[in-house]
């Protein structure tokens, strides 16, 4: 009896309080929640970024000790992938992934609760695994970087467990999240919203999902065989006892690089959304977009040595990590291709959305013609390890990933709060964020390939000059983020309604159903499915 | 519009003459190469970067067109069939069959100097076994049995030419000669890299690993640790003097000499007075041992131990004698026992139980350490 009448309540409306977020089995809400906790830490994320720019502005060390330094470096590069562009991915599905298919709500809603809960506990651990390190008597802080290779990683102190136990909580969080929606897409569509008549955004999403399943226990194991290492004499990766210090790196990049796809497809999905409503005509290569992801999908999962060229493999596997990486640039060029056929005869306008998108298009080309070059085995043991690497990784992973973000923000802000966002505010941010962050990665490459490597504290004044731009502007580019959340802000307590088609071109091609929804859209959307012709 | 094309096709111009044309001689690209196969890598970098360069101003000038031409405000009529024309039907095929073109023209050209580096019957006329440790390098000649360690330069300041890349005693080698470079560590991942005369290759823990060089001109290179290695990563430079095969003969049979002087002079029955050891011992104390335990013997706490007033440097000698040859498992402190003959062992024993108030009076000698080998 009891039960009926909380279910009676729970279709009228959100319940209040705080209990609306804590237990919260409403898409919505935790869709809301995954954005807002990817917000909060891409300003921690950032924050660690903005003191590795401020140590190396110029030569010498200023701000911070070498350890301190690199712990910095880690926390940058786990606190971007894990809690931010993963968890961001992870709102949008869970705002989006529902109402474009007609399904009332995530197939496995308790389980949603679950998996973005875990989050912000890992988040906690992970920056304890910072602050640890200046307890006396607990060791060396994290200084690995976020590759965690043995047997420095052996070495370290305290904080290293700590990051042990965040990956752990985060690769859980993530197989739940990714399970939740590989089965909503596959079990949750309106009737008649057939696999091909499902937005690009679910597509790529249900790639994403799949390939997170397969790798995120490959990384649970491998650190936890360092755990094992470290703490239960183990000799998975010590060479005197008979272990692999190479072994960790195969299982790290197994997992580390089918996960640069798992950033990269969601804002895929996004920009494919995003670019035929801006051009007013259907995406150009629905299909072969598809075969691209589902061979993007499969080359990625049997490429991953290309990360160690330099671990003195044989020339066997070698050549064939070569190759298939360079065959990577086939579905990436096939992507990038039918985006721009999607724009070229099109009627484009320039909100902000296509304003990012555009830029992606270009900027995301320009890290994957960087990316052969990497591909290139001698070449690549000239450019191993220097910030060559460390630029061609972020014109991948910010315009792959992040900017791609932002778009879909600008995108569906309207529909999520039922107001326009400012339109000159969000042209403002994009050209200050875009421009901030070629001027601050563009000049990587020359010194990268002069000789800098990565993770160092301090350099050799040869370097000091485009260091000095890198910085200035890398400040500039954090900046810039503040402007972003200013704008969501704002957004969020009002302005001009957007109504249910906020966007002219939104119902060209293959969307999803979010559109026939009000904006907001209502607490329980499509109660009952509606039916798809 | 032909001037935005025009102002493009000038600003990739300029992108791709800066890599082409400064090629030798400048600071923003791969160093001029001093290496055959390096010369080859570089080559083959250009090409790629020639590639990348064209790629990039295709895409680019087929955004930008349809970016002027193909928009609303111009009053375009969008093609609402245009993924439908012959084009958007075949695209998934022409696409891939262009993209494979390029990568093949890449990959076929990386296969010959792919052949090379892998070559593993390559001749070698020399081979010098390099031995990384945090943070310095150790270089051993295996054909005269030369062996010294390379340790940072830590008298120059952000304002030198070379500051972090300069090194008390730089790796010499002949020029014109075939030399196998072998790479090891003791302890965590290093990488030795200098980029004008060889390729990287890890230093692994349990592994040898191979690199080659014939360095082809005299000169001063320069290079540093590639491989995050901890806390001194950034600290560990790496300085080659390559010399005429002449001059190099000449520098090794010095080095021979050198060390079998030294050899004698540690294993002959001499008894060592505490001032000479004091003095020996604090200058191989300083250059070695204050990495970690730093120069007044404090240590770092939580992390490395002090020595001063500690129950190892002021208790039972030959407990001490052996912490300093073979190490203590499981922590940072390595075994020492072939990188130092016994003189200097008994002379950085003798000065770590006599400085910083240790001053427990012990004068070690060379024997009492040849005893504990």
């Amino acid at each position: 009896m009891s039960t009926d009448v909380a279910h009676e309540e729970h279709h009228h409306g959100p319940p209040k309080g705080i209990g609306r977020w804590l237990f919260s089995t409403n898409h919505k809400d935790i869709g809301t929640m995954y954005l807002t906790f990817a917000l909060t830490m891409l300003f921690v994320g950032g924050a660690s970024a903005m003191y590795i720019r401020a140590e190396l502005f110029m030569p010498g060390i200023q701000f911070m000790e070498p350890d301190f330094y690199n712990n910095m470096v880690t926390n940058h590069a786990l606190i971007m992938v894990f809690a931010v562009v993963m968890p961001a991915a992870a709102g949008l599905a869970n705002w989006m992934i529902p109402m474009m298919i007609g399904a009332p709500d995530m197939a496995l809603p308790r389980l949603n609760n679950l998996s973005f809960w875990l989050l912000p506990a890992a988040a906690v651990m992970l920056i304890l695994s910072t602050i640890v390190p200046f307890m006396p008597g607990t060791g060396t802080a994290v200084n690995t970087g976020w590759t965690l290779y043995p047997p420095l990683s052996i070495q370290a102190g305290m904080g290293m467990d700590f990051v042990i136990f965040t990956v752990h909580i985060l690769g859980v969080s993530s197989i739940l999240a990714s399970i939740n929606i590989v089965v909503t897409i596959l079990n949750m569509r309106a009737p008649g919203m057939t696999l091909f008549k499902m937005p690009m955004f679910c597509w790529a999403w249900l790639f994403t999902g799949l390939l997170l399943i397969i790798i995120a226990p490959v990384l649970a194991g491998g650190v936890t065989m360092l755990l094992f290492d470290r703490h239960f004499g183990t000799s998975f990766f010590d060479a005197a006892g008979g272990g692999d210090p190479v072994l960790f790196q195969h299982l790290f990049w197994f997992f580390g690089h089918p996960e640069v796809y798992v950033l990269l497809l969601p804002s895929i999905g996004v920009i494919a959304m995003i670019i035929p409503t801006f051009s007013r005509k259907p995406l150009f290569g629905y299909k072969s977009l598809v075969g691209g992801m589902a061979v993007l999908f499969t080359l990625g999962l049997v490429a991953w040595a290309h990360h160690q060229y330099t671990v003195g493999m044989a020339a066997g596997p070698t050549t064939w990590f070569m190759i298939i990486t360079i065959l990577i640039s086939i579905p990436v060029g096939l992507m990038l291709l039918n985006f721009m056929m999607t724009m070229w005869r099109g009627a484009m306008t320039f909100e902000t959305p296509m304003l990012f998108a555009v830029s992606i298009v270009l900027m995301f080309s320009f890290a994957g013609v960087t990316g052969i070059m990497l591909a290139v085995v001698p070449a690549d043991l000239e450019y191993h390890d220097s910030m060559f690497v460390v630029a061609h990784f972020h014109y991948a992973l910010i315009p792959g990933a992040l900017l791609g973000l932002f778009a879909a923000a600008f995108y569906w802000l309207p529909k999520w709060t039922g107001n326009m966002y400012d339109e000159r505010l969000g042209k403002i941010f994009f050209w200050w964020n875009v421009i901030a962050f070629n001027l601050t990665f563009f000049p990587q490459h020359f010194y990268g390939l002069a000789g800098m490597p990565r993770r160092i504290v301090d350099y050799n004044p040869a370097f000091a000059d485009l260091n000095m731009l890198s910085s200035i502007a890398a400040f500039a580019y954090g900046i810039s983020h503040l402007l972003f959340l200013y704008i969501v802000i704002k957004t969020v307590k009002g302005g001009v309604k957007a109504g249910n088609k906020p966007w002219e071109g939104a119902q060209v091609g293959t969307t999803g159903l979010e559109w026939d929804l009000s904006s907001p859209p209502p607490f329980h959307s499509y109660a009952t499915p509606p039916v798809v012709k | 519009m032909n001037y935005i094309k025009n102002k493009i096709a000038s600003a990739t111009g300029v992108v791709s003459s800066l890599l082409v044309n400064n090629a030798y001689a400048n600071k923003y690209n791969l160093p001029e190469p001093a290496d055959p196969v390096v010369q080859q890598i570089f080559d083959l970098h250009m090409m790629t970067s020639l590639i990348a360069t064209i790629i990039m101003v295709i895409v680019t000038l087929i955004v930008v067109y349809s970016l002027i031409v193909h928009r609303k405000d111009k009053g375009y009529v969008p093609d609402q069939n245009f993924h439908k024309s012959w084009f958007g039907r075949w695209a998934w095929l022409l696409v891939p069959i262009f993209v494979l073109g390029v990568d093949f023209a890449i990959a076929k050209s990386a296969h010959h100097t792919l052949d090379t580096i892998f070559d593993e019957h390559a001749e070698a006329d020399m081979t010098v076994k390099i031995t990384g440790s945090q943070w310095k390098w150790s270089y051993e000649y295996l054909d005269s049995g030369v062996k010294f360690t390379s340790n940072l330069n830590k008298d120059l300041t952000p304002e030198d030419e070379f500051y972090l890349r300069d090194v008390d005693k730089p790796l010499v080698l002949p020029v014109n000669t075939k030399v196998r470079l072998l790479h090891t560590t003791t302890d965590v991942l290093h990488d030795w890299w200098v980029p004008a005369i060889a390729f990287k290759v890890d230093a692994i823990p349990g592994y040898i690993t191979e690199t080659r060089t014939e360095i082809l001109r005299e000169g001063t290179y320069r290079g540093q640790c590639a491989e995050n290695c901890g806390t001194g990563h950034a600290f560990m430079p790496i300085v080659v003097k390559a010399v005429s095969k002449e001059k190099f003969a000449e520098w090794r049979d010095q080095q021979v000499a050198a060390a079998a002087a030294a050899a004698a002079e540690a294993s002959s029955d001499k008894e060592w007075t505490m001032e000479e050891m004091m003095a020996k011992g604090e200058e191989a104390f300083n250059k070695t041992c204050a990495a970690c335990h730093q120069v007044t013997g404090e240590g770092v706490p939580g992390v490395f131990k002090a020595l001063k007033g500690s129950a190892k440097a002021t208790g039972d000698v030959k407990v001490h004698i052996q912490t300093v040859l073979n190490g203590v498992a499981g922590t940072a402190m390595a075994a020492w026992k072939d990188q130092f003959n016994d003189l200097e062992i008994a002379a950085i024993i003798t000065y770590e139980r006599n400085a910083w108030g240790n001053n427990t009076g012990d004068v070690v000698q060379p024997k009492d350490v040849a005893a504990e080998r």
